[in-house]
């Protein structure tokens, strides 16, 4: 790491003018970006018919009447568990592939990612690549340079709306959205929320970029603390690479070319930031020669810089491993890139475990991927991502479509009645989620002699309208001679029973009698 | 004092305070952190302008805002009678006893009345409504002037045994104290326990027997069952307003009893008359 004692906290920032790269990596980034773009914008247009009474869209989370709608399954405020056990398998999850793989999602998966590589995207469409984006940085403010601007801000500005926009749909019936918010009558908080989702998609994917990740993120420190020796991750092949110099005279050309315009723009504060601390396996070279470079004494980096030009994070992964590196892999294609044309094994800067270091230096083969990745603590991780999916998936499927909890009234927490009976209150509330009215009888077990009563009612019948909860309150009485008019609790289950659909669900709860006995 | 020291590495001078050798830097406070606490005192000053803030010797300044949360509560409140308005001309026109038969209505008229009970009867009946000593349990199904909804409505309305409501259901026991001798007293009570009881003396409670027809029963019927006209309590039954042991009897008896209930006609809306009747209805002793 790089921490000298004088180093501030916060470093001012450096604009970073990632160059276009091509390869592997990158496309799969582009894959990743079009699915996982394409899964936020198109999901709240999926439909999904529930029947006449309820909404048809697939997604919906409908905080007005406190309903989740996932696809079939239907989630309602009690059940908000499954909402906290996924957010659990989440972040299992991400300890998972973290300790396996790296940072993978920052590299790959993080919003914050994704729409920064959109919105460089976009740059490099307007302004060019790195060298003429430098060149217009540097530039006083012409005509020129104001319009490249304003148009990159403005499509900017079009993507970040298009964000805010698409967060919306995921709260109400989106076409019907569209159309209040096109006539303008939607309801302030859309407008709201749009807005300040399309200020941070516009502040954060435009200008602050990989602030973000650096300063405002807590994964990056957190991340770092799964990790391991073991773990897959972006790393320089030094013992391949130092020391670095040049293998021809053509690529010295070519790299002295390259390196006229990192020194121009080192010049800048840049300097301190690029330059980094010397690389401490310089100067302490390998009993063993590299075997991949027979011809000179000299590494395979011929110190073209590519890897640096293309980081999106503005760090040289030849430092080694640091905070600030998302492994989203750019500088293994721009590397493989110069290594090809140089004539060289691709490979350079690959994803590699650290464990491997030693073997490799050594000149022997690095141990399987399956090794790295199969550890005890994948194992762990894994194991107990499975188990809060399966009791999910059981909490799932175990739920019945009516439901009840029983609130039994402590206050008082028994009347005696006039004959001396001992009468207990309970608040019982009866869900309802099917889509049509059902008529449940209520019943209850329990050793002794009880006897169940509804409030209001003649029978022990409630019908609770389609998708609705009724309360209705029960009586439950022990004759006073009775041990559970004497006792101070006694166990009983009270039992809600829909006749036609041969549906019962159950709640326990307790009868307390005087407590004489 | 401390003694002044500049660090030999910054050349910033120290406050001069040691702390385990470790000295503070006596630099000035940041800029931005200066101008924050700028900003908080220009925003303090106003917002002690716009809003009530300052303590005078009859009230604090009201500030230029015209806020004030009684005024917020008063408009809360009047937004929520306007909503209700149609709830609650239908609950004034209702005929409560039918009321069960109007879901919505009934649903309402309990929630209010659940909030009305809280703020104006749980001072004595209890949050839960169950009563104490003296005061009744209006869960149980043992009631002195009656248990339907009409009946309860008429005790919230004129209240009971007070002075202020011609209309209030009114009846007095003696004190037997003045009448009857202690020998007598005990006799009686032990007849009263005689009713509900299978441990008493039979031969005291038979001479009872004989006080009790010749000066209770008029009231109190002559099998002690209780007479809901004139409010006097069933002695037979498992409940007890006072204490059913002989010793609270006995006090009863002697001194008698004479539990008032004030009228809520005059202090409570009409709604919320019918509304806290038909939520007492609703507890579980509803007749």
């Amino acid at each position: 790491m790089t921490s000298q004692p004088d180093q501030p906290l916060y470093a001012a920032r450096v604009p970073i003018f990632p160059r276009r790269v091509n390869g592997f990596f990158r496309r799969f980034k582009w894959w990743i970006m079009a699915i996982t773009l394409g899964i936020y914008y198109l999901t709240p247009w999926l439909r999904w018919d529930r029947g006449a009474s309820l909404p048809d869209q697939a997604v919906l989370i409908d905080l007005a009447n406190r309903r989740f709608y996932f696809l079939w399954i239907e989630i309602w405020p009690h059940e908000f568990y499954f909402v906290a056990g996924l957010l659990i398998m989440a972040g299992l999850g991400l300890f998972l592939f973290t300790s396996a793989l790296g940072r993978v999602w920052c590299g790959y998966t993080c919003p914050q990612t994704v729409w920064t590589d959109l919105f460089l995207l976009v740059e490099r469409w307007i302004e060019g690549d790195r060298n003429a984006r430098l060149r217009l940085h540097k530039a006083s403010w012409s005509l020129h340079k104001w319009r490249l601007r304003l148009t990159k801000w403005v499509v900017w500005l079009v993507i970040s709306v298009a964000t805010g926009g698409a967060w919306v749909f995921y709260f109400t019936d989106a076409p019907t959205l569209l159309r209040d918010l096109l006539s303008f009558d939607a309801h302030p908080v859309a407008y709201t929320t749009i807005a300040i989702l399309t200020a941070t998609t516009f502040i954060f994917g435009g200008f602050l970029r990989e602030q973000v990740c650096i300063y405002m993120c807590p994964w990056p420190r957190i991340q770092a603390a799964m990790m391991d020796p073991d773990t897959i991750t972006v790393a320089y092949r030094d013992w391949r690479g130092e020391p670095r110099g040049k293998g021809n005279a053509k690529t010295r050309k070519a790299a002295e070319a390259q390196e006229a315009v990192v020194a121009a723009q080192a010049a800048g504060a840049g300097a301190a930031r690029y330059a980094g601390t010397p690389y401490p396996g310089k100067g302490t070279q390998p009993a063993t020669p590299p075997a991949l470079d027979t011809v000179s004494d000299k590494g395979d980096c011929i110190d073209c810089m590519a890897c640096v030009n293309v980081c999106p994070m503005g760090i040289d992964i030849r430092n080694g491993q640091q905070m600030e590196c998302i492994t989203c892999a750019l500088c293994i294609d721009a590397c493989d890139d110069v290594m090809a044309r140089i004539g060289k094994p691709r490979g350079l800067i690959d994803y590699l475990a650290l464990s491997d270091e030693p073997a490799e230096r050594a000149g022997a083969a690095p141990k399987p991927l399956w090794r790295h990745i199969l550890r005890p603590r994948t194992i762990l991780y894994t194991a107990m991502w499975l188990l809060v999916g399966v009791g999910l998936l059981y909490a799932l499927f175990i739920r019945s479509d009516i439901e009840l909890t029983v609130s039994p009234v402590r206050n008082p927490t028994f009347v005696v009645l006039s004959d001396g009976n001992v009468r207990n209150i309970y608040d019982v509330r009866l869900r309802n989620k099917a889509g049509e009215a059902r008529t449940f009888r209520l019943s209850l077990t329990s050793d002794d002699l009880l006897q169940i009563g509804l409030e209001g009612r003649e029978t022990l019948s409630v019908t609770v309208p389609a998708d609705s909860t009724v309360l209705q309150r029960v009586y439950v009485t022990a004759r006073a001679d009775d041990p559970a008019a004497q006792e101070d609790t006694t166990a009983l289950r009270l039992w809600v029973e829909d006749v036609s659909a041969q549906i019962r669900a159950s709640k326990a709860t307790t009868f307390n009698g005087r407590g004489t006995k | 004092m401390s003694e002044r020291k500049t660090d030999e590495v910054t050349g910033v001078e120290t406050t001069g305070h040691s702390w385990d050798g470790i000295e503070e830097l006596n630099n000035p406070l940041p800029r931005w952190w200066l101008w924050t606490l700028y900003l908080c005192i220009i925003w303090a000053i106003g917002y002690t302008i716009a809003y009530p803030a300052w303590p005078m010797i009859s009230g604090a300044t009201q500030g230029v805002m015209g806020w004030s949360t009684r005024a917020n509560v008063a408009a809360d409140i009047a937004t929520h009678e306007d909503n209700n308005a149609e709830l609650v001309s239908q609950l004034v026109a209702a005929d409560v006893a039918t009321l069960p038969e109007h879901p919505d209505l009934n649903r309402y008229a309990i929630a209010r009345g659940g909030a009305v009970f809280r703020a104006n009867c749980s001072q004595c009946h209890g949050s839960g409504a169950a009563g104490a000593k003296g005061y009744p349990n209006l869960l149980d199904d043992d009631w002195l002037w009656g248990g339907d909804i009409d009946a309860i409505m008429t005790t919230v309305r004129h209240g009971i045994r007070n002075t202020q409501d011609d209309d209030a259901r009114y009846s007095e026991m003696p004190a037997f104290g003045e009448i009857l001798e202690p020998a007598e007293i005990d006799a009686v009570v032990e007849h009263v326990v005689s009713l509900s009881h299978s441990d008493f003396d039979a031969a005291l409670a038979a001479q009872g027997a004989v006080v009790f027809a010749d000066n209770c029963a008029s009231c109190h019927g002559d099998a002690g069952l209780g007479m809901r006209e004139m409010g006097a309590p069933n002695l037979a039954d498992a409940i007890w307003l006072y204490g059913g042991d002989r010793e609270t009897l006995h006090k009863t008896v002697e001194f008698s009893r004479f539990g008032v209930m004030p009228p809520w006609g005059p202090r409570l809306k009409e709604a919320d008359i019918r509304a806290v009747s038909v939520y007492v209805h609703s507890l579980g002793g509803g007749e």
